[in-house]
């Protein structure tokens, strides 16, 4: 009876450290490696770029030159940068819209297709599986090249029109012209299968309903059942946009930087920032002030939009 | 003891993550010789034979075992982060070191290396690895840029090759037709590859000897204009698939003229032969005089690195004691100047043609950007001359933003000293 207490004691104190069935044991080995690669490879470095955001840091990351908002004024002050944000909000403003109706019209042609459906969809979705390097390099080299030569080149020389410098031509900005087509080209097939999964989940029943309230197909029948039936795609579809036109990095400094740097056009932030940062300059201190600022930015937006879409109510609700 | 499917995955993954762990360095080939372990990393070079010749280069030394890494890609962002650990190179190419490198002490003092053969250097390109009187590059080979022109199709249109930036913008209006442009200075329209070789044209400097903007003056406005009157002439090509260093532009007959590197050299004479000659920057105004952009690629030793000794004993050997190995590294693969005066006139297919020319510009008119013209300045000019040049932006206002900004960043950087 001495010793059985004590062990008894030892096995419930176990179940206290591992838990009922070694649950919480299990819980770490299963989590722990994810959690730490979170911890190593993002909350490190977010808290060290804030950390160095406050220093003089030129090409190091250990700096002591302790500067306060010095970085974040600079920042503030300098047009390179406040440039960049309303070139940014100038192609979210674009992009968008010009995406969602697109796919949403290649998705609503699709879904009323009776024959090669399959291949239609299968057409459309494949720039999807194209990387955004090769795209932006197919782009710049062959279709949109300033030589007469270019494919875009060669259809305006059929009409007699002059050849135009499509990525160097700032007024008209011609480049938008390239940079937003092989976003439409890449991203639409991809939106338009979410859409058509939306339209397939839309139970027939409510067309019929709405045949014989003598709705006329068409228009009417889209405003009032289609449309409203796709909300919760369209939130899905309109977040996933947004989030990718914060991202926006690929298709433009590929099409425009060369090796002498990027022009000041076009430059959205992420690209000026990981010229300071990243480039010859190495001011990592400028530049990770400009990063937090970015993800402020950011996280309003993001808050602000989930508010708007009601995102992460109950259904009911 | 069973195994259940928890444990089993468990194990799984905790391999998976070892595994994930381990590390190849790949930095096993080329090497020899016995002593400490040196790395030394080279960008890549686009010339055939140039690795071979550099890994043959550290095989023949035998007081290290030196290997080489040859790196493609960003090599400037690459080295700049390799620099901030423990696992970077030892003795490393750098265009520059750049002056937040030799201020953030990243790279050592070679001044001692250089006893007795320093004033053979060229002096153009030695200035920007001088800092606070040391030397903390050895310049490899000099690499200049010029304008190349087709003397037919100038011919043709009766233009005499450009004399002065005037002619130019002329010249480029009348060789311009339906299929040729008159001239190509990048698909940028020149904002990246120019820089402050314009200026320099109309006998002004971006960064004075005493460290203040040097091209605070109307003259430089005047002159930007002109670039910007070649683009608004639509004289200029742009959107070429091949950029301004590549000269496939020029032989392929879609500019007339070309603002393109020694380094084209070769392939136009073999596409061209006689039918092309070269010309340095046109000058501009009364005090203007012409110019050619020249540089260097360096040779540093890491501070970071645990055998700076070493290293730097080895970057003697070579790029100081080896005359012989450094004419082969200029002149046998792509085409360059060697950085030492004495081998740049022994070098016999520098002696004639285009390429005597171009050694003649580089010892008259090189003009090497300065060591305190940081990249923050060189890219507020460079927005800024591209605003000029494409978007018709007022040469005064754009110039008198960067001369602020220019003057704030050297008050930085003297800060620092």
């Amino acid at each position: 009876m001495t010793t059985a207490a004590p062990r008894e004691q030892q096995a419930s104190g176990r179940r206290k450290v591992w838990g009922h069935q070694n649950r919480t044991l299990w819980f770490w080995v299963f989590v722990g490696p994810f959690l730490l690669g979170l911890g190593v490879f993002t909350y490190i470095p977010l808290g060290w770029s804030v950390y160095l955001s406050f220093f003089d840091a030129h090409n190091t990351v250990t700096p002591d030159d302790f500067v306060g908002f010095g970085n974040y004024t600079a920042m503030l002050r300098n047009e390179a940068f406040t440039d960049s944000l309303w070139t940014f909000l100038v192609f979210s403003l674009f992009i968008v819209p010009a995406t969602y109706a697109l796919s949403l019209a290649l998705a609503l042609m699709v879904h009323r297709q009776r024959r090669a459906q399959a291949f239609f969809r299968s057409v459309f979705f494949l720039p999807a599986a194209c990387s955004y390097v090769v795209a932006a390099l197919i782009w710049k080299m062959s279709i949109f090249n300033g030589v007469r030569f270019g494919l875009a080149n060669t259809v305006l020389d059929w009409f007699g029109a002059d050849q135009i410098a499509w990525l160097s031509t700032t007024d008209p900005p011609w480049y938008w012209a390239v940079i937003v087509t092989v976003r439409l080209w890449l991203q639409a097939g991809f939106y338009m299968v979410l859409f058509l999964a939306g339209l397939q989940r839309i139970s027939p029943t409510l067309y019929e309903a709405a045949a014989v309230d003598g709705a006329r197909p068409g228009w009417q029948v889209f405003r009032h059942i289609t449309f409203p039936q796709l909300k919760a795609t369209s939130v899905a579809v309109v977040l996933l946009l947004v989030i990718n036109a914060f991202q926006a990095f690929d298709e433009f400094y590929n099409l425009l930087s060369d090796s002498r740097g990027y022009p000041p056009y076009a430059r959205p932030p992420l690209v000026y920032l990981y010229y300071t940062a990243l480039g010859q300059g190495q001011n990592l201190g400028l530049g990770s002030a400009g990063a937090v600022l970015l993800a402020l930015i950011i996280a309003v937006v993001t808050v602000g939009q989930a508010k708007w879409f009601g995102l992460g109510k109950k259904e009911a609700e | 003891m069973t195994i259940n499917r928890r444990g089993l995955l468990g194990a799984g993954a905790a391999l998976g993550l070892l595994s994930a762990c381990g590390s190849n360095s790949g930095r096993d080939d080329g090497g020899s010789g016995d002593g400490p372990k040196l790395s030394q990393w080279y960008h890549q070079y686009g010339e055939q034979g140039t690795e071979q010749a550099v890994k043959k280069y550290a095989a023949a030394y035998k007081k290290a075992n030196v290997t080489v890494q040859w790196r493609p890609g960003n090599y400037d962002e690459q080295t700049a982060a390799a620099l901030l650990t423990d696992s970077g190179p030892d003795v490393f190419e750098v265009n520059g070191p750049s002056l937040d490198q030799i201020q953030g002490k990243q790279v050592a003092d070679l001044t001692e290396l250089f006893e007795g053969v320093k004033d053979d250097f060229n002096p153009a390109v030695l200035a920007p690895k001088t800092y606070a009187g040391k030397i903390w590059g050895i310049p490899q080979v000099i690499d200049m840029q010029m304008l190349y022109y087709r003397k037919s199709l100038l011919a043709d249109a009766g233009v005499r090759p450009p004399k002065t930036l005037d002619e130019l913008v002329d010249a480029a209006k009348k060789l311009t037709s339906q299929k040729t442009k008159g001239l190509f200075l990048g698909n940028d329209g020149g904002a990246g590859v120019l820089g402050g070789t314009p200026l320099y044209a109309a006998g002004l400097e971006l960064v004075t000897a005493e460290g203040e903007v040097g091209f605070d003056d109307p003259a430089a406005a005047r002159t930007l204009g002109k670039i910007h009157q070649l683009y608004a002439d639509k004289s200029l090509l742009l959107g070429a698939p091949a950029d301004w260093s590549d000269p496939s532009a020029f032989v392929q007959g879609l500019t007339a003229m070309q603002w393109s590197g020694l380094w084209a050299l070769p392939t136009v004479q073999k596409e061209l032969g006689d039918d092309f000659g070269v010309l340095p920057f046109p000058k501009d105004g009364a005090a203007g005089k012409p110019s050619v952009p020249v540089g260097a690629y360096a040779a540093a030793v890491s501070t970071r690195s645990k055998h700076q000794k070493a290293g730097k004993d080895f970057l003697k050997w070579l790029w100081i004691d080896s005359t012989d190995r450094q004419e082969d590294f200029a002149l046998s693969y792509g085409f360059h100047i060697p950085a030492r005066v004495s081998l740049a006139k022994k070098a016999e297919k520098l002696r004639k043609g285009a390429a005597a020319d171009a050694v003649r510009y580089t010892t008259d008119h090189g003009q090497a950007e300065p060591l305190l013209w940081t990249p923050a300045s060189r890219s507020a000019y460079q927005d800024a001359l591209s605003r000029i040049i494409k978007d018709g932006a007022s040469p005064d206002e754009e110039l008198k933003k960067v001369v602020r900004k220019v003057s704030a960043e050297l008050g930085r950087v003297k800060k620092k000293s």
